[in-house]
């Protein structure tokens, strides 16, 4: 490997840790109810997701709008592996029906069930679904996701799902200790970690063989079959690995909420997502995760004025009151979608010498003037 | 048989209704796929907005003016969406366009959820079509018999407007070759503001039977019946209009079913509620991987 | 001599059109071949039912003494049928791989309308062929424990470049080249599968004299260096008189002639085809 290429690798993985070292150190010394931590956390959880379907329709060129779905599964497969023997013995949860599942599992069997639960709705999806051309894939994944919706929320599994009703007191946020002690865990750097891994997989599966021939099927179908890819095996392979870390996501949403309903996967929440790819950039990965933090911070922090009566100072109850924040941010993202098509990013990555070069070119010009 | 017929009768009949305002909704999709290539996701959520107009315009204006005012401030939305959000990206690549158009969506439900302050508003009684009538033992409103005939009535005239005017004429050019038919002198844009025009107003009338018989708006209100009648264009065969009205009511009259009616595999009615929007998604996907084509779609080849 | 790639009456219909009608040919090891024909004579049609795109609707295509396809009417695309022998195949099993299996057999193609990865540098269109070969599975692949064989790729994808003079341009995007450069990378992309029979589809189009003359000598060289046999479909007649062994003659998907360059120049009804016969007055 050439100097220049190992030089950027550890400058990538210092500025990497600098940023765990910093979550870290902000939680150990900041009160934990800050509205920070609630940004990082749910801007990391969505940032995984983002890139999750960036891998497919980024990278892959699927069109799906499934991830509500597999994030849906994730989320109960998480719960329902996790949550303790007693308590789903217990009234306080299952209250119409007899819990069947008589196991409790530790967190990390709970997010690893949640991904391959997943990955084996995706699997199964797949075989008749990507067949189809782009958007109709768009509408059969968003169909799937709906019948998933409707599967879990049904009577008769109500012994495993509770049907429509709440899951809750599994082992969320503020219950994962370190192993074999009592020791909490920090919550917003379990968080980090889990998604910092699960997308570090991903980063390294669109680098590698495997990815370039994803990238090759978006860029062109005809040729890349032409060039030996076996067009099916690798959709389903992206369908597949896409969906498991949508599930993963989705068991660390129900960690962060404390509860988990189907009522809440709706498609509303795949076309969040999109979105945010939108906005970062499809085929971005550090474009995704950008978004996703910005994404989050402004809705959930820096605009909240907007449905609170006072922003930027200026107080109007009758026009800042609640929903305003929404309608700004879709106009914003309507402007987005016409004007700047390519999001933050376009399909470029961030990077130390392109950073520094723009920011040099900034300073240039403030010298000049 | 008869007797399940009897039993279910209601069931049949609200299933009719809803599939004709189904009909109306699909007509907009289908026209709007045939000619752009576009799933207008924010259709239905157009269809919601005229819901939502009609709730605010008739609190303070007699149904005269407020119905046919909800259906021209309809057409001007569906007319302005396209103009503002789907023409500056004619040439860029599809997904961008459907992009916009899933922002669109989002963008009017919020307003909608702004507007009410996310509370369901109850949609005004339209003095002759809410009333009530007998039939045959079950109870039902005036609309439910009502929705089918128009409908009907607006396929045919529609029908004729494509197949004998000039306009339609060019529609059909646009549908089947886009870059020639622009080639030919067509004006490609006129073309595409008129089927958004149409599809909305079908939209604004569905607007008025369907909430008529469910009496309440939410902002959420217009996604469910927009997917199903997006559903039963592909079901017909995108781009033909007779085959989303057959898919629209077929969709229509088993959901119903499903939602109240009868036992089916032994699981008794109401066992299989949650499945009635789901019903739509699984007959989807049951249709495009067994006839992609839907029933008179046509098969395209792709050029390598 | 070995026939490398046979076709036993391939009929392709579309409805009602018929854009290969009973096509019968082979191309012998070590050969090069040429199909030619006027605008929409079923070449490229014919290439297409070759790499598996289109399922033929009657006839079989062997590689190296093994059919590879094999279909008729009655088969999986029951449809209407035109031709002669509806039933000459019946018997047989339909046999239709997609276009990766038959280019995992060895056969590559090239496109009529240059079909790069455009989102891809030059190195990575290359790298990118060597896919279909990779022995690790995903798992290994994305853990870099089959980071030998990845290097191995990267090595040969170095060399392929080298020696198609396109070294220079690795880093750059594919669909930024100049366009002569562009057909080059894509025969480059081509070889990078090992094929052990190349179809190539118009190399020479839209080249100028020059060019053409140096695709020539090009095709010859990769011939011999990489032992491959030859189809190609090219309209410049200059270069397929040039340096095919063999020319077989389409016109309205039905083989008008075939021979070497010498018959098929003095051939009456090719004469025909491409000037149009005079009418009697």
């Amino acid at each position: 490997m050439d100097r220049e290429k190992r030089n950027h690798l550890i400058r990538l993985f210092v500025a990497i840790a600098a940023v765990y070292g910093l979550v870290l150190v902000l939680e150990l010394t900041m009160r934990p109810t800050h509205m920070l931590f609630t940004v990082l956390k749910k801007g990391a959880i969505y940032s995984l997701v983002a890139v999750s379907m960036n891998l497919l329709n980024g990278f892959t060129g699927l069109f799906s709008l499934g991830q509500a779905g597999f994030m849906l599964v994730g989320a109960y497969t998480y719960a329902i592996f996790t949550m303790p023997v007693e308590v789903k013995a217990s009234e306080r949860v299952y209250k119409y029906y007899d819990c069947i599942v008589g196991f409790d599992t530790g967190v990390f069997v709970g997010l690893l069930a949640a991904g391959l639960a997943a990955a084996l709705f995706a699997f199964l999806i797949g075989l008749p679904v990507l067949r189809l051309k782009s958007d109709y894939l768009a509408i059969a994944t968003l169909g799937f996701a709906e019948i998933i919706r409707a599967v879990f929320q049904w009577d008769v599994l109500g012994p495993l799902t509770n049907g429509a009703n709440l899951l809750r007191e599994f082992k969320d946020l503020s219950r994962i200790t370190f192993p074999f002690t009592d020791i909490p865990v920090p919550q917003t750097f379990f968080v980090f970690v889990v998604c910092g891994i699960c997308i570090l997989l991903i980063v390294l599966l669109i680098n590698s063989s495997f990815g370039r021939a994803f990238k090759a099927i978006r860029d062109d179908e005809t040729a890349a079959e032409a060039m030996g890819i076996n067009l099916f095996m690798h959709k389903e392979l992206s369908f597949v690995i896409s969906s498991f870390f949508a599930g993963v996501s989705g068991a660390l949403l129900a960690m962060f909420q404390y509860t988990v309903q189907a009522q809440q996967f709706r498609s509303m929440l795949t076309y969040e997502i999109l979105l945010i790819v939108v906005i970062g950039g499809i085929g971005s990965i550090s474009g995704s995760c950008i978004a996703s933090f910005l994404y989050i911070a402004l809705s959930e922090w820096w605009l909240r004025g907007l449905d609170m009566g006072t922003f930027l100072g200026i107080h109007a109850e009758h026009i800042f009151r609640s929903g305003f924040r929404r309608l700004a941010f879709s106009v914003i993202i309507m402007l987005i979608v016409l004007f700047f098509s390519r999001g933050i990013m376009g399909d470029k990555e961030l990077s130390w010498a392109r950073t520094s070069a723009r920011l040099r070119r900034i300073f240039r010009k403030k010298e000049a003037v | 048989m008869a007797d399940f017929f009897h039993q279910n009768l209601s069931y049949f009949l609200s299933g009719i209704s809803v599939g004709g305002q189904y009909a109306l909704i699909a007509i907009g999709y289908t026209m709007v796929y045939g000619i752009l290539r576009l799933i207008n996701f924010a259709h239905g959520d157009v269809f919601m907005c005229a819901g939502l107009m009609m709730v605010y315009l008739s609190a303070s204006l007699p149904f005269a003016v407020s119905i046919p005012l909800v259906i021209v401030l309809t057409i001007l939305l569906g007319f302005l969406i396209e103009r503002v959000a789907y023409r500056p990206l004619r040439s860029a690549p599809r997904m961008s366009v459907m992009i916009s158009a899933i922002g669109v969506s989002y963008l009017l439900q919020n307003a909608a959820l702004y507007f009410t302050g996310g509370l369901a508003k109850v949609y005004p009684e339209i003095g002759f079509l809410a009333r009530s009538v007998d039939i045959w033992g079950s109870t039902t409103r005036m609309v439910t018999i009502v929705t089918p005939f128009v409908t009907i009535a607006l396929v045919f005239l529609l029908t004729f407007l494509i197949k004998h005017t000039k306009i339609g004429m060019a529609m059909r050019a646009v549908s089947r070759d886009f870059e020639t038919s622009q080639l030919m002198g067509i004006k490609i844009n006129r073309v595409i503001s008129i089927t958004f025009i149409i599809g909305s107003l079908l939209a604004a009338v569905a607007s008025l039977l369907y909430f008529t018989n469910y009496a309440s708006v939410t902002p959420t209100s217009g996604s469910m019946p927009g997917l199903k009648a997006f559903v039963a264009a592909v079901f017909g065969g995108i781009g033909s209009i007779p085959g989303a009205v057959i898919g629209a009511f077929i969709i229509g009259i088993c959901e119903n079913i499903i939602k109240g009616g009868a036992s089916i595999f032994g699981i008794p009615g109401s066992g299989w509620t949650t499945f009635s929007d789901a019903f739509t998604f699984a007959f989807l996907i049951v249709v495009l991987v067994v006839k992609p084509t839907g029933l008179f779609g046509e098969k395209s080849v792709d050029k390598v | 001599m070995k026939k490398v790639l046979e076709l036993d009456s391939v009929t392709m219909q579309f409805g009602g059109v018929v854009a290969v009608n009973d096509l019968s040919m082979h191309v012998d090891e070590g050969e090069i071949v040429a199909l030619i024909g006027p605008n929409g004579a079923g070449k490229t049609t014919a290439f297409n039912c070759i790499t598996g795109v289109y399922e033929p609707t009657n006839g079989m295509i062997c590689y190296k003494g093994e059919a590879i396809i094999q279909n008729h009417p009655s088969g999986k695309m029951a449809r209407q049928y035109a031709g002669l022998e509806p039933d000459k195949f019946a018997s047989q099993k339909v046999l239709n791989p997609t276009p990766d299996r038959i280019t995992k057999l060895g056969i590559a193609r090239t496109f009529q309308n240059i079909r790069l990865f455009r989102s891809m540098t030059v190195f990575d269109n290359v790298l990118t062929a060597m896919h279909l070969r990779m022995k690790a599975g995903i798992f290994s692949d994305v853990f870099r424990i089959s980071w030998k064989e990845e290097q191995a790729m990267r090595q040969e994808t170095e060399e392929l470049l080298r020696r198609q003079d396109l070294w220079q341009f690795r880093d750059e995007l594919a669909t930024s080249l100049p366009y002569g450069k562009q057909r080059r990378l894509e025969i480059a992309r081509a070889l990078a599968t090992k094929p052990d029979l190349l179809l190539l589809d118009e190399p020479a189009a839209g080249m100028n004299p020059q060019e053409t003359q140096e695709l020539a000598d090009f095709i010859r060289e990769i011939k011999d260096e990489y032992d491959l046999t030859v189809l190609m479909i090219e309209h410049h007649m200059d270069l397929v008189m040039r340096i095919s062994d063999r020319i077989y003659v389409l016109d309205f998907g039905s083989l008008i002639a075939e021979g070497t360059p010498e018959e098929v120049q003095s051939n009456q009804r090719v004469i025909d085809a491409y000037l149009g016969v005079a009418e009697d007055v």
